[in-house]
């Protein structure tokens, strides 16, 4: 299914870019799927994904179109730069997902939660009175915190375990599209939005702690 | 018609050159037929200095010759001038103090130096440096060369690459791609014969320090992280040394001589041979001597490293965190690379050894072999090397300017190149029809902290009320790790107009009016350019000749074509060494006009054997 590219840029089967990757260039919101010929799934196969990655470039790359048109040198350096950022996006499992929620219309901004999720409140206090005494030059509270970070850890692997589950069921339920199974497809990308939210709240608190044991002891 | 010079010999094609453009040695090359090779210039010159002058008499000198301006007339010469493209006269106040730069009065957006009562910008003094590298390049190959890859330092940011495009423009060359200096070097090298592995390239230079780590897979070198420091190299070494020198005088002498520029070149070449012969000796002596006096220091390894151990350690630091970046532990390295010739100091190989636990690979020249990779690069470009890719990174990352001075970043460190982000802004007040982007790069939160890269206007927005307005931005960073800026009217789809006013650099204008004024001071050269590329069109046809002769066409040929085609050859050849190149031009013509019956037997004795499907 891959067009072959001549050095200087010209596909030999005379039509310049390959259809699919000039479709998706032109288009307002292309589909970082489309690009690898992947169907929309959040379960992907990273080696797979790395080799296609590597073919497309070789395909795409402005370095093959250094002595192109300006036209296709133009072209070239678009559908490089998008592959580019699709590769970024789908090698990581937690913007892949992200990706998967905007394109389903949920809301995914980055924005970071002040809103403390009511399971962490008592982690929460304990780990600000811990930051607050290591602030104020009480050098014991470095056990607790090194506790936190180790409970802080455990429950990011928890709930990277959870999405681990959580993407291969609705990479099996999202195949059933009709009815029924299109409404629970959407309950599981909610629950998945959810847990990102809560790693993403653990995530800001990890670096919180392992900034404050880094630092100067005060 | 068909005539010699239209059969494709392969012989008449422009040189596509790679070129090592360096803070204290330049070089150039290309690729032969057998791989990347340096190319050297009349007298065997293989390395340029990166050394400028101006002579009294009016003109621009380049390499030794400069060099030994430097040091009688040290006012109008200026060396490791890499350390202040892309730079402002703000920026470069530390380097003052150590540097015999002499700023002009008038400073801009361009950082401009007096050199010998002439002003002239960094960007037109790496000019000078690349023609001499042109002109080499053209001597040792016989071809026109007017397309080049040039290198820089991977942690260049955008002021700083866009001034090496500039200097390109300036000094002729059709600038076809910049590529990051560690990544050539990892090119040359050859590493890919291994089809899987990770390396890290470790380049200490002149004035620069690079650090990348590349993930090898069947020829495609992609970059995973760089980090670096564009103004830390051997030049800081010699810095050092230097001023433990000055001081000594200072004492001993009872004179503080640092103001004197003449006596500070001199010593600064003294301790630069001290710091070179430390590398291969246990110890060595700075000596040097003036008006009479002498002056004499031994200096130790031992002394030498542990003043230069705060240097080395910087450049720790900035692998340690490319390591980080690259998520990848020291012993996951496969391979380590060393290049730039500060990397021949003892210290800094045992520093990276113990890192990277693995021993640096140093089989290359490290002074030539980011040419030699910028070659390789050339060839990519060119479709003579097909197996190879490079994906390399930008180095920091890019941000916008938003409420509070802080910095929304848009496209983050390390990210693969091309690539692309996009912003929708819109206006505040009913009827506003401009909209102000900052854009800057850097790590920091603050735009204060970063460094300002350009302002974009977008201009004649239709007057609307407030929030109307949608316009998308669209940043993308191209192959050479330059910005460029595209502006869409979402409502209308139409283009947006931007003006794009560069913070630290030279305008599109500007850098026109200086290819201009190049071509003036170059009409004088103009002759001997003229001559010289005549005897490449004659060196063509007499090439293409010799072939044909070998060809059973030649035979077939009426004897009175052959003899006039001997004729015009000997007449050719007895002009050929003239300086009229008008006359060159005409026997060239001559003789291709005569060879017209021999071209069209060629042809048809092809077209015949490949009709009988055999070779000629």
């Amino acid at each position: 299914m891959h067009q072959t590219i001549s050095h200087n840029g010209r596909v030999r089967d005379g039509e310049g870019f390959p259809a699919e990757i000039r479709a998706q260039v032109e288009s307002v919101s292309p589909d970082f799927y489309a690009l690898f010929g992947y169907a929309e799934t959040l379960g992907i196969d990273l080696d797979d994904l790395q080799k296609i990655f590597y073919e497309r470039s070789r395909q795409l790359h402005p370095d093959r179109f250094a002595r192109a048109s300006a036209g296709e040198r133009e072209l070239s350096l678009r559908a490089s730069s998008l592959l580019n950022d699709a590769y970024r996006t789908l090698r990581d499992p937690l913007k892949r997902a992200e990706y998967v929620l905007s394109r389903h219309g949920f809301d995914v901004g980055q924005q970071r939660s002040n809103n403390v999720p009511p399971e962490l409140l008592e982690e929460v206090f304990e780990l600000n009175m811990a930051l607050e005494e290591l602030r104020s030059g009480d050098e014991d509270a470095r056990d607790s915190l090194e506790a936190a970070r180790a409970n802080f850890l455990a429950m990011r692997d928890e709930i990277d375990c959870g999405l681990s589950g959580a993407f291969a069921r609705w990479d099996v339920a999202s195949r059933n599209r009709a009815g029924e199974g299109a409404s629970a497809a959407r309950a599981m990308l909610a629950e998945i939005r959810g847990s990102l939210n809560r790693r993403r709240y653990i995530q800001n608190l990890l670096r919180d702690v392992e900034a404050a044991l880094a630092g100067p002891a005060a | 018609m068909a005539n010699l010079l239209q059969i494709d010999f392969g012989s008449d094609q422009d040189a596509v050159v790679g070129i090592d453009l360096g803070t204290t040695n330049s070089l150039v090359a290309w690729m032969d037929l057998t791989g990347p090779e340096i190319l050297e210039g009349p007298g065997d010159e293989r390395i340029v200095q990166s050394v400028v002058a101006y002579t009294e008499a009016g003109e621009f000198v380049v390499g030794e010759a400069a060099r030994e301006i430097l040091l009688e007339q040290p006012e109008r010469a200026v060396y490791s001038v890499k350390r202040l493209m892309g730079q402002s006269a703000e920026d470069i106040q530390g380097e003052l103090r150590l540097f015999p730069f002499h700023l002009a009065a008038d400073q801009d957006a361009v950082l401009r130096l007096r050199l010998g009562g002439k002003t002239v910008t960094p960007p037109e003094i790496s000019a000078e440096v690349l023609k001499r590298l042109k002109a080499n390049a053209e001597y040792a190959t016989g071809k026109a060369v007017k397309q080049a890859v040039i290198t820089v330092p991977a942690y260049f940011n955008d002021a700083q690459r866009q001034a090496t495009r500039d200097a390109g423009r300036i000094a002729g060359l059709d600038v076809l791609r910049l590529v990051n200096e560690p990544t050539a070097a990892s090119l040359a090298y050859g590493l890919d014969k291994r089809k899987e592995g990770v390396i890290a390239v470790y380049d200490l230079g002149g004035g620069t320090f690079d650090i990348s780590i590349l993930r090898l897979h069947n020829g495609i070198f992609e970059v995973l992280a760089t980090n670096g420091d564009t103004h830390l190299g051997g030049d800081d070494v010699d810095n050092l040394l230097l001023a433990i020198a000055l001081e000594d005088l200072a004492t001993e002498w009872g004179e503080d001589v640092a103001a004197n520029h003449q006596i500070v070149q001199r010593l600064r070449r003294a301790v630069i041979r001290a710091k070179e012969e430390l590398s291969f000796a246990p110890g060595v002596a700075i000596q040097f001597s003036h008006a009479g006096r002498s002056y004499e220091r031994a200096l130790t390894r031992e002394q030498f490293d542990s003043l230069i151990a705060d240097f080395v350690e910087k450049t720790l630091v900035s692998c340690r965190q490319c390591l980080k970046d690259a998520s990848l532990d020291p012993g996951e390295i496969d391979e380590v690379v060393m290049v730039g010739g500060s990397t021949r100091i003892p210290l800094v190989r045992l520093a990276v050894e113990r890192l990277f636990r693995a021993k640096p690979h140093t089989e290359l020249n490290p002074d030539e072999v980011v040419a030699l990779g910028a070659a390789v690069q050339a060839g990519i470009l060119t479709g003579s090397v097909e197996d190879k890719l490079l994906l390399d990174v930008t180095p920091l990352s890019l941000g916008i300017e938003v409420m509070g001075g802080v910095v929304a970043k848009l496209i983050h460190r390390n990210t693969t190149i091309p690539a692309s982000a996009s912003e929708t802004f819109t206006t505040a007040v009913d009827g506003q029809q401009n909209v102000l982007i900052h854009v800057v790069q850097g790590e920091r939160e603050l735009v204060k902290d970063c460094r300002s890269l350009a302002r974009f206007d977008l201009k004649h927005i239709d007057p609307l009320p407030a929030g109307l307005a949608k316009i998308e931005v669209r940043f993308l960073i191209d192959a050479n790790g330059i910005l460029n800026v595209t502006a869409r009217d979402v409502r209308t789809g139409k283009e947006q107009s931007v003006e794009v006013k560069p913070s630290y650099g030279l305008t599109d204008a500007q850098v026109e009016a200086m290819i201009e004024e190049s071509f003036e001071k170059a009409e004088a050269d103009l002759h001997e350019r003229q001559v010289r590329e005549a005897r490449v069109e004659a060196d063509s046809i007499l090439l293409a000749l010799e072939k044909a002769k070998g060809n059973q066409a030649w035979d077939a040929l009426a004897e009175d074509d052959r003899e006039r085609i001997e004729r015009k050859h000997n007449e050719l050849l007895t002009v050929y060494h003239s300086d009229n190149y008008d006359l060159i031009r005409t026997k060239i013509g001559e003789l291709n006009d005569s060879t017209m019956a021999l071209a069209e037997n060629m042809m048809n004795t092809a077209v015949n054997s490949a009709l009988k499907g055999t070779k000629i």
